[in-house]
């Protein structure tokens, strides 16, 4: 059995009075233990979503209108509020974009350590310190007890995801969700830290779901892609073979814009047209007005998603690597 | 300043009065607040002698983390900021000391594209009218047919559709957006373009139609970019040359295939090992943190020091000044060669 299953998941939010719109149009994943899977999409594809949904996290007016999120044999979507604040953060803990705004400002980095192992674990305050100032250490945070007084606004971006990853780390969880975890910083901290959630995930064998827009991010830490647009997966399948040989003309699309596959000086390849708002979805397949291989079944029918790709005139592996 | 060391900024077969825009030591130095028990006044030291000179046709890409100075310099430039100390230069003119009046006709020639296209629009007026305000303010001697006209013309080279004239600017998406941001930039006929992080703030997909669309009316309009970015990946297919800034100063100016294939100084070849690769490997081994320095109380020596591998003593008293290398390039460091 996996450890995360994910069926058929669909989240829904109101427009108008009675209609509604879907964000996630049917989203089915598995993760096995200290697996690591990519979530790949612009902004709008709904990977964020999925995060959210993971643990029945979807702000009203929205909400999860079909699907199961099973974890080790327990749906997360139905379970009570108690027995979810049990897995959450816990078991399974995320590390968001933007650490300015996941850590408390006017709280010190110790009490918001010791405030997350205290609601899941009895434990003294003496025994929460030495725990804490070890998995500073770990996060490699310089000079980590005199840190642990230090209020967020103290600390550099860097510094402040560091971390938060350390939080995310303290009750041993099996899963870690990181939406977008480098996009507010520089290249520089971001290697740094991508470096060190890569080392943690390896030498705890924690699953990494990682929710990214930057393809070469993703190629660096993952072993596993899924490639979302406009609230479906449209390719899934091992990082190295998809960013090998893509079949889904989206993906093979976003391999073929990035720069460094263009000759200084040469056009870049680009995709024309822009992704669909989910509230003006053209029928069928939602990449097909930007497709060059769409036919008139692209049009009218939304196409399944088989052997890891949801297109009716995959790119057959020659023809990619061409 | 002297013949030599005006010879020894520009690369030989390009002397620098062909320059474009030239900034010659040019200092921006903002006072922060002060305690109201201390007699101390902090001053942030935003850009330091700063020595470029922008070439007419070319790229010129300015690179480096947040808070190196690279959008400082680009609003300095542009006018925008006016500098402490230094001189700017636009076709042999001194702008940076021009009264606003004087000004005014060259501002037409230099224009700027800002990051964020959600908000370098004003969201209440029409795209006509964003387009139509810079020709009103900078060119009065135009007809009303004739704004019309031009703004169309733009509308037409920046792929936009006519039809859009009449709409606002939360209809569209946001590469739509950065294309019209481009249009209201190249609307007065500008020569020179400064371009902060234009495609930052957009999706994937849409990059590489904004970068296309910046390198086609290059060509068909002979502009030249300063290119203020983060991204090396995009500096390496954009870019005739690359500044390379760290907290306010240039570490490293080459030619983008010299910087790509020799990156000389150590910030560079740490900014390029950062860069995430489809090929994988660059993740592989943690680094510790790097600290920046603050950036008030600047330590005498070698800003880049304490995240150096190869510093010494001499780094930690002693700044290196840019220094040509054999290669071409221009490097601030003792040890490079």
């Amino acid at each position: 059995m996996a450890m995360l299953d994910i069926r058929d998941l669909h989240v829904a939010f109101p427009s108008g009075k009675t209609t509604e719109v879907e964000a996630l149009r049917g989203v089915s994943v598995r993760l096995e233990k200290g697996e690591r899977l990519g979530v790949v999409g612009e902004s709008g594809a709904g990977k964020s979503m999925l995060a959210f949904a993971i643990l029945n996290l979807i702000a009203e007016p929205g909400r999860v209108s079909k699907g199961e999120v099973v974890f080790h044999g327990e749906n997360l979507l139905e379970m009570s509020g108690r027995d979810i604040r049990g897995i959450r953060g816990n078991r399974i803990s995320m590390i968001f974009q933007d650490p300015m705004v996941t850590l408390n400002p006017v709280l010190s980095i110790g009490t918001q350590m010791i405030e997350t192992l205290k609601a899941h674990r009895r434990i003294s305050d003496a025994e929460a310190r030495k725990l804490y100032i070890a998995r500073l250490r770990e996060v490699a945070i310089p000079s980590a007890e005199s840190r642990m007084d230090a209020y967020p606004h103290e600390l550099s971006g860097g510094l402040r995801q560091r971390v938060v990853i350390a939080i995310a780390l303290l009750t041993e969880p099996e899963l870690i969700i990181a939406d977008e975890p480098t996009t507010a910083l520089d290249v520089t901290i971001q290697a740094e830290i991508m470096a060190l959630i890569l080392k943690l995930c390896r030498e705890n064998d924690v699953a990494l779901i990682l929710i990214t827009h930057d393809l070469g991010v993703v190629a660096e830490v993952t072993e596993r892609i899924m490639i979302m647009y406009a609230g479906l997966c449209v390719e899934t399948g091992p990082t190295r073979q998809i960013i090998k040989a893509p079949r889904h003309p989206y993906t093979a699309g976003l391999l073929k814009a990035l720069p460094q596959f263009a000759g200084r000086g040469h056009r870049l390849y680009q995709i024309p047209g822009s992704m669909p708002p989910i509230t003006a979805l053209p029928p069928g397949c939602a990449y097909h007005p930007r497709c060059e291989w769409a036919s008139a079944e692209c049009k009218v029918k939304i196409p399944p998603l088989e052997e890891g790709c949801a297109c009716f005139h995959p790119l057959d592996q020659t023809e990619a690597a061409s | 300043m002297t013949d030599a060391a005006v010879t020894d900024r520009a690369a030989p077969d390009a002397p620098a009065t062909d320059a474009i825009v030239e900034t010659r030591g040019v200092e921006v130095r903002f006072a922060l607040p002060t305690h109201f028990l201390s007699r101390e006044k902090p001053v942030l030291h935003a850009l330091n002698t700063v020595d470029i000179a922008i070439r007419p046709g070319e790229s010129f890409c300015v690179v480096g983390e947040s808070g190196c100075g690279k959008t400082t310099l680009g609003r300095a430039i542009i006018g925008l900021l006016k500098p402490s100390a230094g001189e700017i230069y636009f076709n042999g003119q001194r702008i940076d000391t021009m009264d606003e009046a004087t000004r005014k006709p060259i501002r037409r020639d230099m224009q700027m594209v800002f990051q964020n296209p959600y908000a370098s629009l004003n969201p209440r007026r029409n795209v006509f009218e964003t387009l139509a305000e810079p020709i009103r303010h900078l060119m009065p001697e135009k007809s009303q047919s004739e704004t019309r006209a031009q703004v169309e013309e733009v509308l037409d080279a920046t792929g936009c559709d006519p039809s859009w004239q009449r709409k606002l600017p939360h209809e569209f998406s946001g590469g739509q957006r950065q294309r019209i941001a481009i249009a209201r930039a190249l609307v007065t006929n500008p020569a020179f373009i400064v371009a902060d992080e234009p495609i930052s703030a957009l999706d994937v997909s849409i990059q590489a139609q904004i970068l296309n669309l910046m390198s086609d009316l290059q060509d068909e309009r002979g502009l030249t970019y300063l290119f203020i970015t983060h991204d090396l990946s995009v500096v390496e297919h954009f870019g005739t040359r690359v500044a390379v800034m760290y907290l306010g100063r240039v570490m490293e100016l080459a030619e983008t295939e010299t910087l790509f294939a020799a990156p000389k100084h150590p910030y560079t070849q740490l900014l390029l090992d950062a860069i995430p690769r489809i090929e994988g490997g660059s993740f592989d081994n943690p680094k510790p943190p790097g600290e920046l320095p603050d950036p008030v109380n600047m330590p005498p020596g070698c800003p880049f020091t304490p995240r150096c591998a190869i510093a010494e003593e001499r780094c930690r008293t002693e700044r290196p000044e840019l220094r040509r290398l054999e290669n071409g390039a221009q490097v601030a460091c003792h040890f490079a060669d």
